[in-house]
Order: C-alpha cells, then sequence, then structure tokens
C-alpha cells in the first residue's frame, strides 16, 4: 500500500510536473469554457486551423530575434483578426481560404524549422505537447488569459449568448456582432498561444470541443453549460497530464484520449439522450460555413 | 399628424449586381398593420431588413423615426431548437444588461415574469425552448422582442412552417398587441391564412406592385403581376379567398 502511495504521489515532488499539472489543468479550464461558445458557434474548425497559423509565428519569431510569446502571440492576432475578417465576407468561400491561410502559416512553420532549425520549443511538443516544455512564464500567461477570458465571459456575458444564439436578431436588437465575434476571436487565438506548449498544435481543437460536447450532453442551461464545461477540462487536463507522466506519452495526447472516454462514459451512461441533445449543436441560421455572423439579405 | 415611424423613399437594393429592390417608396405610420406580400425572391425580407436597419439602401434613402425602437422576431425554421437555453433566458438576452454580473437583477427578472405572463405562457419560462409547440415558440419570440418595448415590431413570416391553429393563435396574439398601439409589418407569401385577414397590404415584386386593404390588393391583377401565376379570387365570409385557375393547366387527373 505504502509503496503503491509513493507511486501515485511521486510525481509531485518533482517541481516539473507541478508545473505540468497546474499548467494542464489551467489549460484545461480555459479550453472547456471558451470551447462552449466555440462550438455553439460552429468555430471548432476556425480554432483547430488557428492552433496551425499559430505554429508559424512560434517557428519564425526566434529567426526575427523576436521572444517566441510575443512573436507568436502577434502572429495568433493577426491570424485570428484576418480569419475573423474573410469569414465576414462571403465573397469567396470563406472555409477555403482559412484552410489555405492557416495550412500555409503551419508549413511556413515547419520550413523555417527544418531549414534553420529549431530555436524555440521542440518540434514534437509543440504538435502533441509536453510535461517538460512549461515554464513559469507559460503558467503566468495561462493564468492571465484564463483571469481575462472568464473576465470578458462575464461582463459580455448576455450580448455573447445572443450573439451565439440569434446573430441576426443580436445585430438588430443594439448588439455590436461584430465586435463580440472579433473579442472570441482574441481570446481564442490568446488561449491556443497559452495552451500550445502543453497540449500541442494538432490536438488542441479536441480539448475545445470534447468537454463542450460533453457538458452539452449532461444538461440543457448555457450557464450550467459553461461551469460543466470547465469543469470537466479542467479534471481532463489533470488527469492527463498524471497519466503522460506515468505513461511517458505527450501531454497532450493522453489529455485528449482522457476527454475521449469520459464523452464515452457519459454518451453510454445518458443512453443517447445525451447525444440527441448535441444533434445541431453549432445549427445556425446564417449559411456561412465558419458561423461567424454576417447578416445576409435574403430576397 | 403623428411623424411616421420609417419612411422609406426612393429606395433600392442590388446584391452582387442583382437587383433586389427597385424605386421602393412606402411610410410606416405609428398604429399600422401591414403585411409585405410577396413570393419568394420577391425582396420580402430585404425589404424588412432595410425597415430594420441592418441593410442599407443601394440607392434611395430610409429616414427613421426619432429614438425608434424596433424589434424583430425571425423565422421559426431558422432557430437552432437545440441550442441550451430556457424560455426565461431567450427572452431576458434581448434586454441590455444593467450590471456587470451575468445573473439578472430582481427587476429584470420581474420584467421577464411580467412579458411571459401578457403572452400567456408564463409557466414555461424554465422549460427548454426544443419543448414548446409552434404558438409557444412563437409567443416566446414576441416576448424576447416585446421586452425591448418597441413601438415598431417586424416579423419575418410568422406563421410560415405552422400548423392552422399556430396561425389562429399568432394572428390573434398579433392583432392584440396592435390594438394595444404597437406598429407591426410582417412578412407573408400566404394570401388566404394570413394575407387576407390583415387590416394593411403591401403587394411587393421587387418593387410595390400594389397597397391598400386585402379587397384592394387580393385582385387578379396583381396578383397574377406579384406571383406570375393568373389566379381567380373568390369572396369568402367577406374576404377574397385566391384558388388556382383551372385555365389553362393541365390537371394530372384529365391528362390520364
Amino acid at each position: 500500500m505504502g509503496a503503491l502511495w509513493e507511486t501515485l504521489v511521486d510525481p509531485f515532488s518533482y517541481q516539473f510536473f507541478v508545473k505540468g499539472f497546474l499548467a494542464a489543468s489551467l489549460a484545461g479550464a480555459l479550453c472547456g469554457l471558451l470551447g462552449v461558445f466555440i462550438t455553439l458557434k460552429g468555430m471548432s474548425y476556425i480554432g483547430h486551423g488557428l492552433s496551425h497559423a499559430i505554429f508559424g509565428g512560434y517557428a519564425a519569431a526566434p529567426l526575427l530575434g523576436i521572444p517566441i510569446l510575443l512573436g507568436a502571440g502577434l502572429w495568433g492576432l493577426a491570424s485570428a483578426l484576418a480569419i475573423n475578417a474573410v469569414a465576414r465576407t462571403r465573397r469567396i468561400g470563406a472555409d477555403a481560404a482559412i484552410g489555405v491561410v492557416t495550412t500555409a502559416s503551419f508549413a511556413l512553420g515547419v520550413a523555417l524549422l527544418t531549414r534553420f532549425g529549431n530555436k524555440g520549443p521542440a518540434f514534437d511538443s509543440l504538435l502533441f505537447g509536453s510535461i517538460n516544455g512549461v515554464a513559469w512564464v507559460d503558467l503566468w500567461l495561462l493564468v492571465g488569459v484564463l483571469v481575462g477570458a472568464i473576465a470578458v465571459f462575464t461582463v459580455l456575458y448576455r450580448q455573447l449568448l445572443f450573439t451565439t444564439f440569434d446573430p441576426d436578431v443580436a445585430a438588430v436588437s443594439g448588439v455590436n456582432v461584430a465586435r463580440m465575434d472579433t473579442i472570441l476571436m482574441i481570446v481564442l487565438s490568446m488561449s491556443i498561444l497559452a495552451t500550445l506548449s502543453i497540449i500541442g498544435v494538432t490536438l488542441v481543437a479536441a480539448t475545445l470541443v470534447i468537454p463542450a460536447v460533453v457538458a452539452r450532453m449532461l444538461t440543457d442551461s448555457f450557464g450550467r453549460m459553461l461551469w460543466l464545461s470547465t469543469l470537466i477540462g479542467t479534471v481532463c487536463g489533470a488527469v492527463g497530464m498524471y497519466l503522460s507522466y506515468h505513461l511517458e506519452i505527450p501531454s497532450g495526447t493522453t489529455i485528449v484520449l482522457v476527454n475521449a472516454f469520459v464523452f464515452l462514459v457519459v454518451l453510454l451512461a445518458t443512453r443517447g439522450r445525451g447525444l440527441s441533445r448535441t444533434a445541431g449543436m453549432d445549427d445556425h441560421t446564417d449559411a456561412s460555413s465558419t458561423a461567424i455572423s454576417v447578416p445576409m439579405p435574403r430576397a | 399628424m403623428t411623424d411616421p415611424l420609417i419612411a422609406l423613399d426612393g429606395v433600392g437594393f442590388t446584391y452582387g449586381g442583382a437587383p433586389v429592390l427597385r424605386d421602393v417608396s412606402y411610410v410606416v405610420e405609428p398604429g399600422q398593420f401591414t403585411g409585405i406580400v410577396g413570393p419568394s425572391g420577391s425582396g420580402k425580407t430585404t425589404l424588412l431588413r432595410l425597415l430594420l436597419g441592418s441593410l442599407k439602401p443601394s440607392r434611395g434613402r430610409v429616414v427613421r423615426g426619432p429614438g425608434l425602437a424596433v424589434s424583430y422576431v425571425p423565422q421559426l425554421e431558422t432557430v437552432n431548437w437545440n441550442f441550451p437555453v430556457t424560455v426565461a433566458d431567450c427572452v431576458i438576452m434581448s434586454r441590455k444588461p444593467t450590471r456587470l454580473i451575468p445573473r439578472p437583477t430582481r427587476t429584470e427578472r420581474a420584467e421577464v415574469a411580467e412579458v411571459l405572463e401578457r403572452l400567456g405562457i408564463a409557466d414555461l419560462a424554465a422549460r427548454h425552448i426544443r419543448e414548446l409547440s409552434g404558438g409557444q415558440q412563437q409567443r416566446m419570440f414576441l416576448a424576447r422582442a416585446l421586452i425591448r418595448r418597441p413601438s415598431l415590431l417586424l416579423l419575418d413570416e410568422p406563421t410560415s412552417g405552422v400548423d392552422v391553429q399556430t396561425r389562429h393563435e399568432v394572428l390573434h396574439l398579433l392583432d392584440d398587441l396592435n390594438r394595444d398601439g404597437l406598429a407591426i409589418v410582417l412578412t407573408t407569401h400566404d394570401l388566404n391564412g394570413m394575407a387576407a385577414h390583415l387590416p394593411h397590404l403591401l403587394a411587393l415584386h421587387h418593387t410595390v406592385i400594389a397597397s391598400g386593404t386585402p379587397a384592394e390588393v387580393i385582385v387578379p391583377s396583381v396578383v397574377e403581376q406579384v406571383f406570375g401565376a393568373r389566379m381567380e379570387i373568390l369572396q369568402h365570409l367577406g374576404l377574397p379567398l385566391v384558388v388556382d385557375s383551372a385555365e389553362g393547366v393541365d390537371s394530372p387527373r384529365r391528362a390520364v
């Protein structure tokens, strides 16, 4: 019993694990909270694309002599605003344009890292997350973004809810829908930036989506969905990081697998009732493929 | 004489090079109850959006009365009924928040209760929106519109896709609201079930073809011009009743 307990608590004797554990929990909470808006607005694809775009910034920043977080942050912000602008115009296929921009940015990142070598976080860590990659600055960045996200969602709760549910009517009821979309994109880009070293480029979209979908399976209330999704994200992040240490698997992978396991358990426990709640979860009045609200004339 | 709520003067709207509306002049007066009638693609929704202010005209001008409060009720068919909100959540979301935390104030909760009571769905406040009938859904959106205390209510095809009983409910409800002084403009392509029962109509086919009472607008020449098909107009209980003209139509039964 004593040996088992020692094995269980052993990782907490290492500072790098404690930092990783805290960071994974905070990253899970942040993705869980934000994921509610992302999934209900049908922006999961944008989250996935944006994480790939930010990868380009990670690779380019050291080569340009800019601190990585600043460079990747600015790159992410510019990508988010560009995607937002592209998505709001329907003159070209928005999803195709976003696909081109984000994958090109990702490819540029891979090309830069291959040609000039890696001067920032390890390549594998950026793709799949790492338990070793967490510095104090990452932890403080996560705390800052999480506090900022909570503040934004608290103060703009009603406007964001209205914009997410019914953007057309929100726009004519005095809500600045374009501003809400932009704010959400900024929070999304900052969240991806803050969680990338823990969860990784390729897996961050799953941590945005799964906790929110599981929460939706459990409740019909938007308010409850917000805190449930945050809680599920936190627990999955913590458990995933813990398993990452023992199984020696990249942290992003174990966090996503724990999320998927929770999804399966809830699916079986709710016997399909939960799944029916998620049907058409991101349906929108607007036909925009990216679900960013664009008031359009219908003849 | 009271000032008009909205005046459209020679308004045109072009989308992607194609003219959707041309030379539309129309005035919405206080207390008016108007149905904009026309087939799909005739520009009804575009005209509604110009009145709302969500579209700007390509030509002409739209003059809105000072401090005009307009509320909008969308088509039921365009709503995501699986969205995780209750009836009360849905109603309160259109009211501008008065403090920095999400929880509604006591005054706001009282206002929601009052408007739900007025529309006869007070007992449904905690229900998920998916659990409502068609008539209840329409009442909920009316409640969401009314909590903003508008002087003009705009509705896009309020009886589209609903059953006969719901259509009657909605008509009576709108009539009651109009009698209380609320100006209402709605779009509809349903001549018999909706338009014929309204006090004032505007027949639209990219421009205003006719306006007036149903007896003045629902006449063969206007209906043919607007809907592009010849139809007969009968009189039933004092209301015009549009039926397909048998003339020139090959019935499948006759063709056998």
